[in-house]
Parts: structure tokens; C-alpha cells; sequence
């Protein structure tokens, strides 16, 4: 295990820092080495990168608290626009040093405005002899914004002439971002996922206190046995863990069975995990109900899933509408005459059933297709007269907001508006039930 | 009146969600949890109704919850600043709603640089309940309503038509200050709850806590509706057979809305007091009989006309013919006692009506209908006891088993003694005793019958040679045939006849009735044209039968021919009905030509050239069907025209 060690920072610090980021040694070692003594440049800008919780976000800012750092720490999902991004930055940078919290109001349309500004920030903060660091998390959001703003940053120590560093945090890499018109190439680092070891590890290091480390080691075990397969994201683990880790404990509060039994413990709550797996975590119950299921020890089977509820009720011309739609989108229209009028050949019919494959057609995806040819299978289909009321005109729209149609094209197209059916053949299925049409047949 | 019926609507609606409330309130206190609390509320396809349940709904919260509530919807919010700006002015504003008197000053910062964004969001709300903490004693009681910490709840009131980048980013955001912001989701989902699914991936879906509410089916909120409105005696405005199946249609085929159906009915009302000169009487029975004295002549003529009284009329012994006809007071008399006999009518129908649907919607097939409202209308429609299908289920009635036929009589028992009607004392009285013969049956019936059927089986036993087997076979038959009359078939014969009396005295055709037409609104066909409008149709009819919509004399002659007096355009368009689908304008404009030409003469069609004023007139109707969307120019052959519609209509 690599101790981490630098010069320019007490060594019982970076013992802590070590304790607080179990499993990513080398990589906070690595940035100490880049950042260097406090008032020491540094790279301008830093790109890291790594699967979803992979510990990014995590070991920066405990990094940064940890050596108490100058930073300034922004998520880009959540200053959805340059302006808001740099204002947010600025306010930070305000509020890093002094601690009393004046909330003044900066306004900064632009880049240009950004630098003027933050230079009078690092001036009057008195931060000028060490570096300071901007982390910006989500950076892939940077790209949304104008085309400046990412390679600005990326130069943001030449363009200010100031002891800056740009931290890039993002998931996916570097490649992805590097503008066409050239920038500055940043440092990049990757952060590699978390082993199973590396897991376990971390998911038994905040163990609850009243349980042995043992026992709660033994209890991620198991744990990770059964949902690593289908899932390696460490925050989704470790809201499983504290969601079951209850019934896990069960036999050993009951007394049926102590804390070393862990075969005794492994029959208990394997079945009990699957079932999770195949509700909680695909979110198809709530967490909170899935609790109070553990608390009444009910099953499972009283409560529905989302997608127990996947039936829809609609109304009588909605559902030959959506019907209609269907067979519009998956049936080629050379095939609309011989479905759907009365008199077509029947040897023909034979012959063509032999050439075409019809899976092919499924596996292609829908088509868009006129409302006019919709509308002429729906007369086709509905058994009585349809008369062509504004209703059923209508209803072709409110199919469209309820986003089982969608519209092909754009919206202001008045004439021959084209559209494409969204739904899967199941749905149209259990649609068409009632009806006698069976679709299978089409 | 019609208010009344748009609050049985609100209410109806409110307590079809009160279950909701109460699980949003406890469900409240969960919320330190680190996923973001979030109630799915699966509402129908009926998208106009949402309004009204979510506009209750927000009140509900409002009165209960939390002050803050905001509601979302996906046309304002096509990006995620708009979202953003959107919420902060909706809470900001919900927030001076509650208290007006001191806070004008956070208006004015609000407005004039508000930063759309989270933190400027949470600094508001820290703001808000600082304050409401250090709050005066009499602003405490208010508070006391809600929670300690109110929450934020947010609605989105259509999900399906959110982007999906737009509810990731505030999920996203929203979840990373869960803990300064307690927010609480609602979302609005028309179809199914699988479309959270197929919205959101599961990194974000993983943040919330979803929790699934299903609302009852808009069919039930349409029986409710039904059972409040119609099935009443409460309200004197009916509506006829023919009126409420075009309103059941429009519902069952189109749109599923309990609000459009309200406002079709309303409709109705305004219709039936327009158009009905006697609506007048069209109100309680008290007061319409005030009402009838003061009638004047020419009303009373009005009603002298309606066909129902007619017949009424027809009925009578010739004096009486003659004083009902001439005589005004008397006429009057006649009319108290006749509006009386129409409110009886009604009191007893309603609740004979629902003992034949407590006894006919547990059949098997259900022939008279699943509903009450299908019952309704077939016992509006014709005398229903003279139809087959009253008659296939007074048969299967009669093979009711007897535990089904106690619960039926049971019900009817409650019925009965719960309505007002005053004739049915007797009828209670009857069904009870029934129900005390079913009892005794119950010890004395079983012994006996087994005892029957054993000493049959003896008899079987003994005799073995085929001949006699088959003589005491044939026996048995016939024996079962008129003998299986046991005490128990005899008492449900009975009691199946007398519920068919009832229905043959009670479940008269309300068009049978005297004077129905003041309380039964019945142009269905008015009704049709506005609330299931064929644009095509009267398109149509206008363009290829003018006088239709205009009412001119030179026009009327229409037969398959064009008149050259019909307005251009409908000259036009009858000239493009016998087009292919690309029509060569030269052709077009010769034929138009000749129609417009055939009146002046055969001078005129010998020049060979076409008149100027013509071809500007051709050209204006050409363009005229082009803006109508009848045809398009085509790129195919530069002086053809594509046509876009084809004889559906």
C-alpha cells in the first residue's frame, strides 16, 4: 500500500486524507504530486475522468477540505448556463476566504467580465501566493454552453495570470470534449472502477456501530454476491446495504442465531436479497415501501410494481386509432390492399406470405406514415360507419401528447402531417383483446 | 343549477383523492431520506379532467400541507431554465399569497434579479421558514396547519410530454439539495407508470422514491356523476334517451371526459330553457305550481300544443275534451295535478329502477347491461318489459340459486326503505315476507328435498331389466318437470313476478308521460352538431350544396348538375370532385369556363378565348380550395395541381 507522502503537508493530515479515501491511494497520491507546495503553479488544467461513483467528486473535495486547500467546487448540471456558472463561481470565491457570508450580488454576462472580476477576487482575497482550485463537476455539461467557455477554462491560468488551476470532472473522456477548433490539452487522469476487493472494502468501512466489523463485512459479502453482477455504482450498493442490513439482523436480534452463524444468516437473507433485486432496485417498489414491507414482513406479491399497472384505458376510437396507427407503422403499403379491402386475391396472399419474412418487419422499427392512410385503415378496421368528426381529430392529438403517437416532422407542417407509432406490439395487444381484431393476423 | 353540478363534480373528485392526501401526509415525515420523495399518480387518458383533480389536489395541500405548491406544466418548461423560472415564481408568488401584508419587499428582489437557480431557490426557503419560526402568536395558528418544515411540492402536471433531459437535470439538481430543500414530486401520468421508466434512466430514477397512486377510472367518476345528476330527484331537468346516449357515446368513444360530458350537459340546460317555451314549469314542484297560475294564454295554447298533452286530451270523455281545449283555469288544474303525477313518477322510478339493476347486473352476460345508466336508457327508450332481452334476464332471474336471490332482495329492501316514494310501504313489506318464507324454506326445504331424491335412486335400484329402467327413467322426467316445483322455485316465480309488476308499473317511458316535455330535453341532434362538429362534413356540404348555408332561391335547384349561379369556388369544387388525382388546371379552367358561360348564350361559347374576368375569377376559386387544403400544387407536372382529399366524407 502506497503511503502517501509529501513534503509540503504535516504527515498526520495525509494520514487521515489516507483513512478517508479507501482505495484511490495512488490517484490522490498522484494529484498531490501534481499540485505541489501551495504556492507552487501547477498544471493549468486537470481532467478527470471515470465510470459513474467512481469516487471523482468524492476524492476531490475531500482532498481539498482535507488540506484546506483554497477551492471552489460548481456542478454544471445545476448553473445550467454560462452566466449563472460564473457568477456562481465568483460568489464562491467571494465567500472562500472571508467567512462571513455577504451575499452581493455579481453580475457577469461574459467570459472577458469573468476574468477582469476574478482577478479582483484573488486580489482582494488575498490569494495570490497559493493556488487556488476550480473544480467543475459534470464538465460534459461545458460542452452545451458556448463554444468559448470550456477552452477559456481550460487556459484560465494564462488568460488571468493567476495561481489557478481548472479541475474537470466528468465520466466520460477526454476525447469526447476536445473542440474542433483546437484548445489546450489538459492533464488527464482516469479514475478505473472499483473492484469487487475495492468494494467490499469501502461498503464495510462505515459499519454501523452496534454490530461487529466482522459481522457487517460478512453482511456486504453476501451482499455484493448477489447484486454485483448487475450492479458495480457504489452509492446505489450502499443504499441497498442499509436498506436490508435490518433483516439481516433479524435472527441475531430474535436470537435464533449470533453473529458468527453465517450460513444460518446466508439462508436467511439470500432469498430475501433476490427479491430485492428484482424490486427495489430496478425501482419498480419504493424504497420506503419495501421498508415498511420489511416491517410487516408481508410478501412482496401485495404490492404492485410500476409495471404491474401497465394497462391503459382508452377510448373506443383512441384504441382502433393506436390500432390503426400500429398497423400503419409495421405494415408496408403495398400490403394495405390486400389487408384491408374486401375483395384481394387469395393465391396472391399465399405466395406473398412465403417470400416475406414477417419478424423483419419488427425488428425494423415503426415508419412514419400519413394521417390519411391512418385514416383509411381505421375505416377499414372499425366495423361500423366513422364519420370523421373533429373528435376523432383530436384524439390523434391527445395520442400524441400522451406519447404513444409521435409526430414525425415538424409541428408547424399543416399539410400532411406524418406520424409514427410508438408503442410495442404488447401494448397493442392488450388493446386489441376486447376487440375481436386480432392483430397477429395483420 | 349549474353550478351545483360543476361542485358535485369538484367533490366527487377531492374524495376520490382523499386517500391520497392522507398517504402524502404521513409520507411526509420520510423525508429525511436521501431519495427524493415522489408520488406517481396515475390519472386515465381523460387529459381535460386533470385540471380540475390537480387544481383540487393543490388546494388540498395547500389547506393541509404546505403553503407551497407548485404546478408545472410541460409547455412552459421546454428547457430547464424555464423550469427553473417557472418554480421560483410559482413559490415565490404562493408565498406572498399566504401573507400579503409585509413582504413586498422580497417581491421586488424577486422580480427584478431573480438568479434561476437551486441555491437562490434554498436561500429563499431558508429565508421563509426563519421567518415563520419567529413568527407572531396570531400568524402561528395559521402555520400550526402545516408542518414544522413545510415542504415543496412540486407537480408536474403531464409527464409524458416533459423532455427527457429537462426532468433529468432537476432531478439531478434537485436530489443534491434534498437536504436543504425538502421537496416532494407529483407526477402526473396519463398512460402508465412505465413511462417513468422509459423517461428517465436509472441513474436518475435511482434517486427517487416513487410511490404509486392509481385514481379510480374516469367510467366510475361518469357512473358517480350519473348517479348524482340523473338518477335524482333532486334536479326537475331530465334529459331524454337519445340526449344521453349521444352524451355516453361522446364520452365512451372519444375522449373519456367527465368534464366535457359536465359541460355537455350543461349545454343541455341552456338548450332545453332556450329553446322550450314551457321550461318555465321546468323547476320544484311547488313552484311550478305557483308557476301554472300565473300562466298566460298564450302559454297555455303552448301547452295545449305539446303532442303529449294531445294525446292526453284524445283520452278524456268529450266534455272534458272540450273544457281542457277552451278553459284556461281549468287547463291550469289539470296541469298542477299532472306536473304531481310527473314528480311521483319520478320518485318511484329511481328506485325501481335500481332494484332491476341490483337483480339485473348480477346475470350472467348481463342482457340488460352491466351499468345503471345502460338500464336507464333502455327504460327510457321503450317500455322495457316488452323488449327480449328484459325477457332472457327475467329468465335467467328465475334460475337464481337462493343465497343470490336473499342478498338481491336485501338490497332492494334498503333501496326501497331509503327512497322517498311514499307508495312503497307495502312493497318493503312484501319483500320482507319473502325474505321470512326464504328463511323457513331454508330449515324445511333441504330435509325434504333430499329425502325425494333418495327414494328416487331406491325406485332406480330396484327395477333392472332395460324396458322398466327406461319407463321409470321417462317417469322421473316428467316428474322432475312438474314436480321439481319445490316450495322454493314456487316463492322465487313469485318473487320474480312481482318485481316484473313493479317494473311494469313504475318503469314507464318517460315520453309515455303527460307533459314530459317540459322537464326531458330530447333535440339530440342539436346536441350532436355542437359537441361532435364534422368540419369535413359541413366543408362539404357547404362547397357542393350552397343553398345549404345560404339560402338562396337561384341555387335550390340542385340536383346532380352545377348551377352557374353557385358561388366559384363551389363551381370549382364540383369540377375537381370528377378529377383524377392530378388535374390539369387547363382543362379545369375550360370546363369552368363553360359552366360559367352556359347561361349567356351560345355567342359568348363561340369565342374561342377565354375571358379574362374568367380566368382572374378561376384563379381566386383555385386558390381559394388551395388555402382550404383541398389541393396542393405538385412538383411532379408543372401546370397540375395534386388533389389532398378523396370521397371519405
Amino acid at each position: 500500500m502506497p503511503n502517501l507522502e509529501h513534503p509540503a503537508y504535516p504527515a498526520a493530515t495525509l494520514l487521515r486524507l489516507e483513512s478517508l479515501v479507501p482505495c484511490r491511494e495512488s490517484q490522490v497520491s498522484m494529484l498531490l504530486s501534481i499540485f505541489g507546495e501551495r504556492q507552487q503553479f501547477t498544471f493549468p488544467s486537470i481532467f478527470i475522468y471515470g465510470h459513474t461513483s467512481s469516487g471523482k467528486t468524492y476524492v476531490m473535495q475531500t482532498l481539498l477540505n482535507t488540506l484546506q486547500l483554497p477551492h471552489v467546487f460548481v456542478n454544471c448540471v445545476e448553473y445550467f448556463t454560462s452566466r449563472l456558472l460564473l457568477e456562481e463561481i465568483l460568489i464562491q470565491l467571494q465567500n472562500c476566504s472571508s467567512e462571513t457570508k455577504h451575499a452581493s450580488h455579481v453580475l457577469c454576462d461574459t467570459f472577458n467580465d469573468f476574468v477582469r472580476m476574478f482577478k479582483q477576487a484573488v486580489t482582494s482575497q488575498d490569494l495570490q501566493d497559493q493556488t487556488l482550485y476550480i473544480v467543475l463537476d459534470r464538465a460534459e455539461q461545458l460542452r452545451e454552453m458556448e463554444a468559448n467557455i470550456l477552452p477559456a477554462f481550460l487556459r484560465l491560468q494564462e488568460l488571468t495570470d493567476r495561481n489557478v488551476t481548472v479541475v474537470l470532472l466528468s465520466e466520460i473522456v477526454w476525447e469526447l470534449f476536445r473542440p474542433s477548433t483546437g484548445c489546450f490539452e489538459p492533464f488527464t487522469l482516469y479514475f478505473p472502477d472499483y473492484s469487487i476487493g475495492h468494494l467490499q472494502k469501502i461498503l464495510s468501512h462505515n459499519h454501523p456501530p452496534e454490530y461487529s466489523a466482522d459481522f457487517y463485512a460478512a453482511y456486504i459479502n453476501i451482499l455484493l454476491g448477489v447484486f454485483y453482477m448487475v450492479c458495480r455504482d457504489l452509492k446505489e450498493l450502499q443504499h441497498l446495504a442499509a436498506l436490508n442490513f435490518s433483516k439481516y439482523c433479524e435472527p441475531v436480534v430474535r436470537g435464533e442465531a449470533n453473529e458468527r452463524d453465517t450460513r444460518k444468516l446466508w439462508k436467511n437473507i439470500e432469498p430475501h436479497l433476490k427479491k430485492a433485486m428484482q424490486t427495489v432496485y430496478l425501482r419498480e417498489i419504493s424504497s420506503s415501501q419495501w421498508e415498511r414491507l420489511q416491517r410487516d414482513d408481508g410478501e412482496p406479491g401485495q404490492l404492485k410494481g410500476l409495471s404491474a399497472h401497465a394497462h391503459v384505458e382508452l377510448p373506443y376510437y383512441s384504441k382502433f386509432l393506436l390500432i390503426a396507427a400500429y398497423l400503419a407503422s409495421y405494415n408496408p403499403v403495398r400490403t394495405d390492399k390486400r389487408f384491408f379491402l374486401k375483395h384481394h386475391g387469395k393465391i396472391k396472399k399465399t405466395n406473398f406470405m412465403k417470400k416475406h419474412e414477417k419478424t423483419s418487419n419488427h425488428l425494423l422499427g415503426p415508419k412514419p406514415f400519413p394521417l390519411d392512410r391512418l385514416l383509411a385503415i381505421l375505416y377499414s378496421i372499425v366495423d361500423n360507419r366513422v364519420a370523421p368528426t373533429a373528435n376523432i381529430f383530436s384524439q390523434i392529438t391527445s395520442l400524441v401528447t400522451l406519447q404513444l403517437l409521435s409526430l414525425v416532422g415538424h409541428n408547424d407542417q399543416l399539410d400532411g402531417p406524418r406520424y409514427k407509432c410508438t408503442v410495442s406490439l404488447d401494448f397493442i395487444r392488450a388493446i386489441a383483446r376486447p376487440q375481436q381484431g386480432s392483430i397477429d393476423t395483420f | 343549477m349549474e353550478t351545483d353540478q360543476i361542485r358535485n363534480g369538484v367533490s366527487f373528485l377531492r374524495r376520490s383523492h382523499s386517500e391520497f392526501q392522507e398517504k402524502t401526509t404521513e409520507w411526509t415525515c420520510r423525508m429525511k431520506s436521501r431519495e427524493i420523495p415522489t408520488a406517481a399518480l396515475v390519472l386515465g387518458v381523460n387529459v381535460t379532467d386533470h385540471d380540475l383533480t390537480f387544481k383540487s389536489l393543490s388546494e388540498v395541500l395547500q389547506n393541509n400541507i404546505t403553503p407551497y405548491v407548485a404546478l408545472l406544466q410541460a409547455k412552459d418548461c421546454p428547457g430547464i431554465k424555464n423550469l427553473m423560472q417557472k418554480l421560483m415564481g410559482q413559490l415565490m408568488n404562493c408565498y406572498i399569497d399566504v401573507d400579503s401584508s409585509d413582504e413586498e419587499d422580497c417581491v421586488q428582489v424577486s422580480q427584478n434579479r431573480i438568479r434561476c437557480s437551486m441555491a437562490s431557490l434554498i436561500s429563499w426557503y431558508e429565508n421563509i421558514t426563519k421567518k415563520t419560526d419567529s413568527e407572531t402568536p396570531s400568524k402561528k395558528r395559521t402555520s400550526s396547519r402545516h408542518l414544522q418544515s413545510p415542504p415543496v411540492v412540486v407537480i408536474f402536471k403531464d409527464m409524458e410530454s416533459f423532455t427527457t433531459k429537462v426532468l433529468q437535470d432537476f432531478l439531478v439538481i434537485s436530489s443534491q439539495h434534498i437536504r436543504e430543500l425538502p421537496l416532494i414530486l407529483i407526477f402526473g401520468i396519463a398512460t402508465s407508470p412505465m413511462i417513468i421508466h422509459s423517461l428517465l434512466p436509472h441513474s436518475v430514477s435511482s434517486l427517487l422514491c416513487i410511490e404509486l397512486f392509481q385514481s379510480l377510472s374516469c367510467k366510475e367518476h361518469l357512473s358517480t356523476i350519473i348517479d348524482k345528476l340523473l338518477l335524482t330527484t333532486q334536479f326537475a331537468f331530465k334529459l331524454s334517451e337519445k340526449v344521453l346516449q349521444v352524451l355516453i357515446n361522446i364520452f365512451l368513444y372519444h375522449d373519456f371526459s367527465v368534464q366535457n360530458f359536465i359541460k355537455g350537459f350543461q349545454l343541455c340546460i341552456v338548450e332545453h330553457f332556450c329553446s322550450q317555451p314551457l321550461s318555465v314549469l321546468c323547476c320544484r314542484l311547488v313552484e311550478a305550481k305557483k308557476r301554472v297560475n300565473s300562466l298566460s294564454h298564450s302559454q297555455c295554447e303552448n301547452v295545449r300544443r305539446l303532442p303529449s298533452f294531445r294525446r292526453y286530451v284524445e283520452s278524456q270523455v268529450s266534455e272534458k275534451q272540450i273544457a281542457l281545449l277552451t278553459a284556461d283555469n281549468f287547463l291550469k288544474e289539470v296541469i298542477q295535478k299532472l306536473l304531481e303525477d310527473l314528480h311521483v313518477y319520478h320518485e318511484n322510478y329511481v328506485p325501481v329502477l335500481r332494484c332491476l339493476h341490483v337483480f339485473t347486473s348480477s346475470l350472467p352476460k348481463y342482457p340488460l347491461g352491466k351499468q345503471i345508466r345502460e338500464l336507464h336508457c333502455a327504460c327510457l327508450e321503450n317500455r322495457v318489459w316488452e323488449t327480449e332481452e328484459y325477457e332472457s334476464s327475467l329468465q335467467l332471474a328465475r334460475m337464481l340459486n337462493k343465497s343470490d336471490l336473499v342478498t338481491m332482495l336485501q338490497k332492494c329492501v334498503e333501496i326501497f326503505a331509503s327512497s322517498s316514494g311514499k307508495e312503497f310501504d307495502k312493497v318493503v313489506e312484501k319483500l320482507k315476507e319473502f325474505l321470512t318464507q326464504f328463511q323457513k324454506l331454508e330449515v324445511a326445504g333441504a330435509c325434504q328435498e333430499r329425502g325425494e331424491s333418495v327414494s328416487s335412486q331406491k325406485e332406480l335400484q330396484k327395477k333392472t331389466d332395460l324396458y322398466h329402467l327406461q319407463k321409470t327413467l321417462l317417469e322421473l322426467k316428467e316428474s322432475r318437470r312438474s314436480k321439481k316445483l319445490t316450495k322454493f322455485e314456487m316463492l322465487r316465480f313469485e318473487v320474480v313476478d312481482f318485481i316484473d309488476n313493479l317494473v311494469r308499473n313504475y318503469l314507464v317511458p318517460a315520453d309515455h308521460k303527460t307533459l314530459h316535455e317540459i322537464m326531458y330535453f330530447n333535440t339530440a341532434s342539436a346536441l350532436r352538431e355542437h359537441l361532435n362538429a364534422a368540419p369535413r362534413i359541413a366543408l362539404h356540404t357547404a362547397l357542393n350544396n350552397p343553398y345549404c348555408y345560404l339560402k338562396n332561391r337561384a341555387l335550390k335547384s340542385d340536383g346532380g348538375t352545377i348551377s352557374n349561379k353557385a358561388p366559384d369556388i363551389c363551381i370549382v369544387y364540383k369540377l375537381h370532385l370528377e378529377c383524377g388525382r392530378l388535374i390539369n388546371l387547363v382543362d379545369w379552367l375550360e370546363a369552368f369556363s363553360t359552366v360559367v358561360m352556359a347561361v349567356e348564350g351560345p355567342n359568348a361559347a363561340a369565342s374561342d378565348q377565354v375571358d379574362d374576368i374568367i380566368h382572374a375569377r378561376f384563379i381566386r376559386a383555385v386558390s381559394e380550395l388551395e388555402l382550404l387544403g383541398f389541393i396542393k400544387p405538385s412538383k411532379q407536372k408543372t401546370d397540375h395541381v395534386a388533389r389532398l382529399t378523396w370521397g371519405g366524407c
